[in-house]
């Protein structure tokens, strides 16, 4: 089964203990698909149920479509200045 | 027009010197500093890190929107990663141009822009040892609890 990175950072990598993921990847998976994947996995509890998500570093949509070349990654809420 | 993730102290009068140009009658530099409190703790420092490719592409997005709306190429901005301690500076934007209002209302919108959209992150190490991620988008009252 293919799959694809997802990056974690910061309060997100310490939910998760880790800071890169690889989730499997379904034909025609969507950034949505790759989330629920995301926040079924333990610790994930502490994510909120809709948390930015970005491909290949710019921001994108729920119904975005993800291949394998892609890199995602879960943004927690920014911080920076 | 430049944008950078640094790692070492900025020099705030580098960047000033950067961006003047001889047309340009206005320089506004804009600095966000460690400060001593946060939400009533006191802090000892700040771990900033950053998507580096990300925060790399979303402020040059806004440098070049800022260029654009405002009308001026004479745009550096500078932001900090790893520990800071209190009064270092974090972020360091300036921009030069003709006239004194651009350059203000441009400083005003990177600042802004950058705190929405730039992915970067800070744990406070308090005075007591412990330390937190920041969430602003948590409000006081759900802190407090």
């Amino acid at each position: 089964m293919p799959s694809v990175r997802v990056l974690l950072f910061a309060s997100y990598a310490d939910a998760l203990g880790a800071s890169a993921i690889d989730v499997e990847l379904t034909p025609g998976a969507r950034v949505r698909d790759i989330l629920s994947s995301v926040l079924a996995r333990s610790g994930a509890h502490r994510l909120p149920p809709s948390p930015m998500v970005a491909v290949n570093a710019e921001y994108a949509q729920m119904d975005d479509l993800v291949t394998e070349r892609d890199e995602v990654a879960i943004i927690p809420p920014v911080a920076g200045g | 027009m430049r944008t950078a993730l640094v790692r070492l102290p900025i020099d705030v009068s580098a960047l000033l010197g950067e961006v003047t140009c001889p047309a340009c009658g206005a320089s506004s530099i804009f600095l966000g500093t460690v400060r001593e409190l946060n939400e009533g703790r006191a802090v000892q420092g700040i771990d900033y890190t950053a998507y580096d490719a990300m925060a790399k592409g979303q402020m040059d997005h806004i440098a070049r929107e800022a260029a654009e709306r405002f009308g001026t190429e004479h745009i550096v901005i500078e932001h900090r990663l790893g520990f800071l301690a209190l009064g270092e500076v974090s972020v360091a934007i300036a921009v030069a141009h003709e006239r004194r209002a651009p350059a203000m209302d441009a400083t005003r919108y990177i600042i802004e822009e950058l705190k929405r959209r730039v992915p970067v992150w800070k744990r406070e190490h308090y005075a007591d040892g412990s330390r937190e991620w920041v969430d602003p988008t948590r409000t006081y009252a759900e802190l407090a609890k």
